[in-house]
């Protein structure tokens, strides 16, 4: 059979007695058949044994075998070098999913992963009949709303993708969580639906610190776009009544005001309907802004043409209130 | 060789990014393509309008659309979300006949009517896939040769790929990205490799989560520095706001001295075929470009 040579650089530490990680080179030719988690068996069992990852159902099921390939969130059982080869050349580098929280090889502590996932109340809340005469049935329209967030796996692809968490503020829940959130939001025989929304409505942790990056839509194995499930929680957040009156839900809100009154965005009215009094702390920006001619007076502010149109399209097609 | 397009400004360029609007219409200039601009198009909702009335945000972008249709003429975006929201809404109306149908029964009520018929492409893959590369180089009349330029591609114009594959014949990939890198060759700049390239400037949260945006603009203009740019360059106004407009408090966040200029991808295509800097609006910038 056809092989490739790679070449594969390949993170190792061992939290308990390393104080810095390396990288291990290791060369090997690979097969059309073999996934990525063929390779790092043959890594345990040709090159060294101590080598350690997790794996168990080598299905796309049980979601233990994420790895990083060149930074792609990848989940090794799914894979196929050759696609990888495909995408970044003949020499790879695996890490794990992250680097800061390694604990040996390609394992890594998921502790806040896990921690996240429990905050959203990751099961079904509801009255059950300890003595039905028949099934629950969920007809299919019903389950289809689930959008197949049911089908996650945990593996965190999605989660080590996310800027946010990563870079920037780690109390944010990430994807997965909110993934999970939507999975019961959206169920029908749901009882908790508004307490859940509530928890995914809080500033810096819930729905509103998505940078809307795409990264876990583009990372997830399982196709799920989690991200499109993060605007769904937006929108019920709305449907429900339950998102708080708040700089995030005043800035998406302010998009229809503005669109209404001028077709376009008035970027200063956005601003300060969002911001509310706080709107004082951008006066520095818009100052530099302001010198750089970059700062469209009220009575200048353009127009879009055959603004009734567009008047008369938000007034018959809205569908949300705040 | 007579191109002719439908430009959907989007709204920052004719507010906070007037130097974008310019030198768009400057490079077109150079390039001998002629540009019409929709001017009854509505601002596309920005990725947050869906968040409160998605189908609200759907007949806005379909009627956007509408309009390039009416002219038969395929539809550019220079501005990344304007793209993306453009494309999601195109895709999803154009694959669900039944959501299509609820949208034009809204559209009609106005006498408008979404078909499907025009392409939707950013001016950057337009340039590539339309003009050329070649092309462009055959009209550079000042190589931009002494300057490390750093990409910055923005993530609305190369994730999902999936989306974008669909729209553009430049087969992008989210994970190295490419285009913005040969484009910067045919202007005969050195390109700069840097790992943030691909990565978002947090434009989305600015408001609610400003240390976030600034914690991830902040880190890549210094992934850039670190990598000897000399000047940044972004197809995507939004992502400008953040690196240019706010790169003082980017610096803040990241504890860092930044002093990068940031161009807009036509700023910099029109210094290297020649358009003064007052044509390319380079007085607007905040960071003052000094490399001309
Ligand atoms: S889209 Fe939102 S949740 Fe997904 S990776 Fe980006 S910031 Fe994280
Ligand atoms: S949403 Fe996708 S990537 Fe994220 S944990 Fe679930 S299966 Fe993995
Ligand atoms: S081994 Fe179970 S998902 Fe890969």
């Amino acid at each position: 059979m056809e092989k490739t040579k790679v070449t594969l650089n390949v993170f190792r530490f061992n939290a308990e007695t390393d104080y810095l990680p390396h990288y291990d080179t290791i060369e090997m030719e690979v097969s059309k058949d073999e996934v990525v988690l063929d390779v790092l068996n043959r890594i345990k069992w040709e090159h060294d044994g101590s080598f350690t990852y997790r794996r168990s159902c080598r299905h796309g099921i049980c979601g233990s075998c994420a790895i990083k390939v060149n930074g792609r969130s990848t989940l090794a059982c799914k894979e196929r070098m050759v696609d990888m080869i495909e995408l970044f050349g003949n020499e790879l580098t695996f890490d794990p999913v992250s680097r800061s929280r390694a604990i040996k090889d390609m394992v890594v502590d998921k502790s806040d992963f896990w921690k996240k996932h429990d905050s959203v109340i990751p099961y079904l809340k509801a009255d059950i009949d300890e003595h039905p005469e028949s099934e629950n049935i969920v007809p299919p329209q019903e389950a289809e709303k689930l959008e197949e967030a049911d089908y996650c796996i945990q593996c965190g692809c999605c989660y080590y993708a996310c800027p946010v968490v990563n870079e920037a503020n780690e109390d944010y829940f990430g994807p997965a969580a909110l993934v999970k959130a939507y999975r019961f939001t959206s169920d029908s025989r749901d009882s908790a639906k508004k307490e859940r929304l509530q928890i995914v409505d809080k500033l810096s942790v819930g729905v509103w610190d998505c940078v809307k990056c795409f990264e876990c839509t583009q990372a997830c194995p399982k196709e799920l776009d989690p991200m499109s499930k993060i605007t769904k929680l937006h929108n019920q957040l709305f449907e429900e009544g339950v998102a708080e009156n708040n700089v995030a839900s005043r800035h998406a809100v302010g998009f229809k005001k503005s669109i209404e009154k001028h077709g376009l965005l008035d970027e200063g009215m956005l601003v300060a309907y969002s911001e509310g009094c706080a709107v004082f702390k951008h006066v520095p920006e818009a100052l530099a802004m302001w010198k750089k001619g970059k700062i469209v007076m009220p009575w200048d502010m353009p127009k879009s043409k055959n603004l009734d149109e567009i008047k008369k399209l938000i007034k018959i097609s809205s569908t949300a209130k705040f | 060789m007579s191109l002719k397009y439908a430009l959907y400004t989007g709204c920052t360029a004719r507010e906070s990014t007037p130097e974008l609007l310019k030198s768009t219409m400057a490079v077109a200039e150079k390039l001998g393509i002629e540009l019409v601009l929709l001017d009854e198009a509505s601002c596309c909702g920005a990725s947050h309008l869906q968040d409160f009335d998605d189908f609200l945000s759907l007949v806005l972008n379909a009627r956007n659309i509408c309009y390039a249709e009416k002219l038969e003429l395929p539809m550019i975006t220079i501005c990344n979300t304007c793209q993306l929201n453009t494309a999601l809404t195109k895709k999803r109306l154009d694959e669900n006949p039944e959501l299509k149908e609820r949208v034009n029964e809204k559209l009609g009520e106005v006498g408008l009517e979404y078909r499907g018929t025009v392409s939707v492409r950013h001016f950057l893959y337009a340039l590539i896939e339309d003009y050329g590369l070649e092309n462009i180089k055959k009209k550079v009349t000042r190589p931009l040769s002494t300057i490390n330029i750093a990409p910055f591609y923005g993530c609305h114009n190369i994730r999902p790929s999936e989306l974008h594959h669909h729209f553009n014949r430049t087969k992008e990939s989210p994970y190295m990205p490419t285009s913005l890198d040969d484009l910067i060759e045919a202007l005969e700049g050195n390109s700069v490799d840097y790992e943030h390239k691909n990565r978002c400037c947090g434009f989305h949260v600015d408001l609610q989560a400003p240390k976030t945006a600034n914690r991830l603009s902040g880190n890549a203009l210094v992934d850039a520095i670190d990598n000897n740019a000399d000047v940044m360059v972004t197809p995507c106004p939004l992502c400008h706001l953040n690196l240019d407009v706010k790169q003082h408090a980017a610096a803040k966040e990241v504890g860092r001295e930044i002093n990068l200029p940031v161009l807009h991808l036509p700023q910099l295509i029109g210094l290297a075929l020649g358009c003064t800097p007052e044509e390319l609006g380079l007085n607007h910038n905040v960071t003052d470009v000094t490399l001309v």
